[in-house]
């Protein structure tokens, strides 16, 4: 994969033959790669292509099948304490009676058992995680009270408060308007830029967080690939990764990909799978055996020419 | 008697300094810390249909009590902890399973009719299980529930953080390492042993008005899980309290006026914010 050892030890995420159960399915495998620190990573692939799951083993919280996963110089749940995770739906279901600081402060004292006073240096690290997401003025509402948007920077301040090193969102945009999903993704990006902290971000949608970032894992047949950022944006690779025709598109903000409209010719016709079941196919080719040694763009090159 | 008489009792204020009355109040202000603090986990568990469900698959066990001879208390307590623990097991996403629930519900009310038909004491116990009866509490229940809120209050003293963060947001809190199983196993069994308690005062149909209600009437008011807890509590005493104070005076059952003042509250808090948010 990298070729020299320094750039090994720099690497925020780093897979080894990795590969991921659920029951008898097995979700992807083949995992190689490695995230360096300081980047902005997107997780794309189709509904249920394994990007939650990714995250998830990431922290630790699912047991690999196979190969090994190391997170932050460790194996995969060790350093969860320099992690901020952004779950996925956290704006959905929110019953319990909690004002924005205090959601905030849970990620700061929420594991601690016994009885805690909070200090006012915790309540202080709490406003400068306000702050820096921009709801600083909103830190006694309660989350019932703010928007979509606003509950999202409270989540992601919530992630902040203990200074993580890697700071995970499973889909942070989605179900945001536009106002919204650009204050997230400036947030991401003063992050990345000014504290240089590791983002890896679940998507649906690129385009959004394109200026932003570094590199994509897609998930791919059943594979998890990296890539830098100007080989994801191939529409051929694009549109086989979500399933429908995709095209990208040179803008003066930069590239930008789309799905074309309903008044496409009929004769188009899409190379489209669901993900398990082209990992079906590669399992009966013997694909598997020879991937781990292969680089991602060269698979997509022979997948394509098949 | 045939007519109902809905006239006001003059001696209201003696009947409620008899001994019996008494050990209502002290009972009443047991229940209301019990139910108060442990009202809002189980809004912000999305665990309210779960926690009423326990109070019925507590029934057969109550009743099966009364037919072995043994403590209501305690036959309600072990079926309500079986299930509880059961329900645990299964992860807090099993509390949300309201098929499941209902279905569990519905047998376990159907044993408890059963059991109680086998013998003549249980099936008199029978109303008094399922609507309550404050009245007849006992001293010795009186210092089993004082202990159960010593021991809830002390448990929760430890576990407070973890068990609001893993209430609040399950998937942060698993993944900054609070044991989410341990903490919906702790928080099941503790809703077990608050129904037991709480079952004598108003039953297990209408347990829903005394331990959801009033923490869900707090959170209207208040906005942080402390001062909704300290609210709920207070609403659960006035509800009791004033339950029996309104039974002494009027003839009508202590259940019935706990569950309506406890209501009433609800209603207003729920038509002021309406109004107010508009």
């Amino acid at each position: 994969m990298r070729d020299n050892g320094q750039q090994e030890q720099q690497d925020c995420i780093v897979f080894r033959d990795a590969s991921i159960k659920r029951g008898d399915h097995i979700i992807w495998r083949n995992g190689n790669l490695a995230i360096p620190s300081g980047s902005v990573t997107a997780i794309v692939g189709t509904n249920g292509a394994g990007k939650t799951t990714m995250m998830k083993a990431e922290l630790g919280l699912l047991p690999l099948a196979s190969g090994s996963l190391t997170v932050l110089g460790q194996p995969a749940g060790t350093m969860n304490h320099q992690i901020g995770y952004v779950p996925q739906s956290y704006t959905s279901d929110i019953d319990a009676n909690l004002t924005a600081e205090q959601s905030v402060l849970l990620g700061l004292i929420g594991a601690r058992f016994g009885f805690h006073r909070i200090s006012k240096a915790q309540r202080a690290k709490a406003h400068e995680a306000m702050a820096f997401t921009g709801i600083e003025d909103k830190s006694h509402y309660r989350l019932s009270q703010l928007s979509g948007g606003l509950r999202q920077r409270v989540a992601i301040a919530q992630a902040l408060v203990s200074d993580p090193k890697l700071l995970m969102l499973d889909e942070p945009l989605a179900n945001l308007d536009l106002a919204s999903q650009r204050a997230i993704v400036h947030v991401l990006a003063r992050l990345n830029k000014e504290l240089g902290m590791t983002i890896q971000v679940v998507a649906h949608d690129l385009n959004m967080l394109l200026p932003i970032l570094t590199g994509a894992i897609y998930l791919l047949d059943g594979h998890p690939h990296y890539a830098a950022m100007n080989k994801v944006l191939d529409s051929k690779l694009l549109t086989h990764l979500y399933g429908t025709t995709v095209q990208v598109v040179t803008t003066p903000q930069g590239d930008m990909f789309v799905t074309p409209t309903p008044d496409e010719a009929d004769d188009v016709v899409q190379d489209t799978h669901a993900p398990q079941e082209v990992a079906r196919f590669h399992q009966h080719a013997g694909h598997h055996a020879d991937a781990a040694s292969q680089q991602a763009a060269q698979q997509t090159t022979e997948r394509n020419a098949r | 008697m045939s007519d109902i008489d809905f006239s006001f009792d003059p001696n209201w204020l003696e009947t409620l300094s008899v001994p019996f009355m008494t050990n209502a109040f002290i009972a009443g202000l047991c229940i209301a810390i019990a139910a108060g603090v442990m009202g809002y986990f189980t809004i912000a568990r999305h665990s309210t249909f779960a926690a009423h469900a326990l109070a019925h698959i507590g029934l057969p066990g109550a009743t099966g009590a009364v037919l072995l001879g043994l403590p209501v208390s305690l036959g309600l307590g072990v079926f309500a902890l079986g299930g509880a623990l059961v329900i645990g097991a299964l992860g807090k996403r099993a509390t949300q399973r309201e098929i499941a629930t209902g279905t569990v519900l519905a047998f376990a009310t159907g044993l408890g009719l059963f059991f109680a038909r086998l013998s003549s004491s249980a099936s008199q116990q029978m109303q008094s299980i399922l609507f309550g009866s404050i009245l007849t509490i006992t001293d010795g229940q009186i210092v089993g529930f004082a202990v159960f809120d010593v021991v809830l209050l002390a448990v929760l003293t430890l576990i407070y953080r973890p068990l609001l963060f893993s209430s609040v947001d399950e998937q942060v809190a698993q993944a900054k390492g609070v044991p989410i199983g341990l903490m919906n196993l702790a928080f099941m069994a503790i809703m077990a042993g608050v129904i037991t308690i709480a079952v004598p005062a108003v039953g297990t149909l209408l347990i829903f008005a005394l331990v959801i209600t009033p923490a869900a009437t707090a959170n209207i008011i208040t906005a942080s899980p402390f001062k909704a807890m300290v609210t709920a509590t207070l609403l659960c005493l006035v509800a009791i309290w004033g339950g029996l104070v309104i039974a002494a005076m009027f003839p009508a059952p202590p259940s019935f006026i706990i569950v309506t003042l406890s209501t009433l509250f609800w209603a207003v808090a729920k038509g002021v914010s309406a109004v107010r948010s508009r």
